[in-house]
């Protein structure tokens, strides 16, 4: 089989996006002493970039695969993870 | 919609339909509340059903539910770079009734699953979060959903919220923050094949199952294990990680931990010419009997992954979530009889689990996660020093087998002293006492 990447893999997933995030940061200061910024490598859909111009953290919430990894893998309990509005996120078809 | 019940069960997956199921059975007004738009569609396992606690509520279930494949054979793959040690049990019996365990697609499963409870007198609601409690003073006595007008009132709230437990730890109950040590993260994908394919490479009979797990090298030297099971026409292909391994191997995403061990030489004929279909990612509680938080307050049990009931060194859960729920049924319907609902009551909820399976056996490994947490030549260098022996036995070039034992010996010995060989012998001994 051919290797894929994220994207390409969430391509195949049915989703409901709201239009607001149901995943927050607490406060972006924190990010920015961040020495690892795990979620941007411990989220299996890479929700989370570092956005060095904006000395912040991008949450693409859309593609959240609702897992929670990264509310606790944030070393300083930074992430307000709520599940998305009923009728919203990810739809599994499999599961 | 009444709203006052005997019982409110947060979560429609195998523990929270179990719970819902036997109450409904029993005569009591439940309300599941399911955050998907059908259950099933924010559930995930690897997922091997096991028969025995699913038929005590479900007779015969296998006639009517959308199982994938009785599983005849499961085997036990131990990697390294470009070998691998295969170990496994395969039994005739096992494909024939009553069966042991199959193979289901949970979105599937747990939406047929959830019509059973509805048939049996439950009253279901989709699309709808529960986000906080109802209080009269300190005592629950409720939930808050997202909807407007969303309170609903009972004498009893179970939470079968799965994994990431947030309303366990709003209530006091788990400690808010699960420390990442405790959880592992998976991820899973449906690899699309035609049935003939997977019977031929699987060396299955029609419909029968088979189910890898795999230690070793694939995991990076994390602690954590891959799978490939075998479905109708699909295989689920994942893998799984301690989140705090994970967050210290920098800059490595599941995903490519799933695909590079994908590419190892013994999947590629298992895989090929597969279409991935999906892509899944859910926690494990892999804390073990521990991390086990408190299981009662005065109006609220937790039963399945939010009580972090899992057995990780047997691949359990959906059994034990089922199990658990059961307990919880029971419980409450004494608790009903006589009108108490009080912590001292459901009290009883913990001695059932503690006198079954379900906390013996979390008991026996609890210190599994621990020992395997802080030595990871269990998960990186055994497997790999198995492997080279067999391939020193194994390669005739006529050396002769005493000196082969010999470069075996002096190989390990290298690489571990043989006093760390005895500590990790006693080790692995005291895991399994």
């Amino acid at each position: 089989m051919k290797k894929m990447n994220i994207e390409d893999k969430l391509f195949l997933n049915r989703f409901q996006a709201d239009t607001h995030s149901h995943l927050k940061i607490k406060d972006s200061g924190k990010c920015i002493d961040c020495e690892r910024r795990p979620c941007t490598y411990i989220c299996p859909a890479a929700v989370y970039a570092w956005d060095e111009k904006e000395q912040r953290i991008d949450t693409a919430y859309e593609g959240c695969l609702e897992c929670g990894t990264c509310k606790y893998g944030c070393a300083h309990d930074n992430i307000d993870w709520r599940n998305p509005r009923g009728g919203f996120g990810v739809m599994y078809k499999n599961g | 919609m009444s709203d006052k019940f005997d019982v409110i069960v947060v979560g429609a997956g195998p523990s929270g339909l179990s719970t819902a199921y036997l109450l409904a059975k029993a005569g009591l007004d439940v309300i599941i509340i399911e955050r998907g738009d059908h259950p099933g569609t924010k559930n995930v396992m690897g997922g091997v059903l096991y028969r025995q606690p699913t038929e005590e509520l479900l007779p015969k279930f296998w006639e009517h539910a959308p199982i994938e494949r009785p599983i005849v054979e499961q085997r036990m793959w131990l990697m390294d770079e470009e070998s691998v040690v295969t170990l496994g049990y395969r039994s005739k019996g096992y494909g024939k009734e009553p069966y042991n365990n199959f193979t289901v697609l949970r979105a599937k499963f747990d939406r047929w699953f959830a019509e059973q409870v509805v048939d049996a007198g439950a009253l279901l609601i989709t699309e709808t979060v529960v986000e906080d409690f109802l209080y009269d003073g300190s005592r629950i006595v409720g939930v808050k959903t997202g909807r407007s007008e969303g309170e609903i009132r009972a004498n009893v709230v179970i939470l079968a919220e799965g994994v990431n437990s947030l309303l366990t730890q709003k209530c006091g109950l788990q400690k808010d923050g699960i420390d990442s040590s405790q959880l592992a993260v998976a991820v899973k994908e449906i690899v699309a094949l035609p049935k003939e394919k997977i019977e031929d490479r699987f060396n299955l009979e029609e419909g029968e199952g088979a189910t890898i797990e795999l230690v070793g090298q694939n995991t990076m030297g994390m602690m954590g294990t891959g799978f490939i099971y075998t479905n109708k026409d699909s295989l689920s292909v994942g893998c799984g990680v301690l989140v705090s391994q994970l967050v210290e191997k920098e800059g490595l995403n599941p995903n490519e931990l799933l695909e590079h061990m994908k590419s190892h030489p013994a999947l590629k004929k298992l895989l090929e010419g597969g279409e991935t279909q999906e892509y899944l990612a859910h926690m494990i509680p892999e804390g073990g009997y521990r991390a086990i938080p408190k299981l009662y307050r005065d109006n609220v049990l937790v039963v399945g992954d939010a009580a972090m009931l899992c057995n990780g060194i047997h691949r359990e859960g959906s059994n034990l979530a089922m199990t658990s729920g059961k307990f919880a049924a029971e419980t409450i319907v004494a608790a009903h009889e006589k009108g108490d609902y009080s912590a001292g009551m459901l009290s009883e909820y913990q001695r059932k689990l503690e006198n079954s399976f379900v906390l013996k056996d979390l008991k026996k490994y609890q210190n599994v996660g621990l020992v395997m947490e802080k030595n990871r030549q269990f998960f990186e260098f055994y497997p790999h020093a198995l492997n080279k022996a067999l391939e020193e036995f194994l390669t005739i070039d006529s050396v002769p087998k005493k000196e082969k034992q010999k470069k075996i010996w002096e190989d390990i010995t290298s690489h571990r002293s043989k006093y760390e060989l005895i500590k990790d012998l006693y080790r692995g001994w005291r895991m399994m006492g």
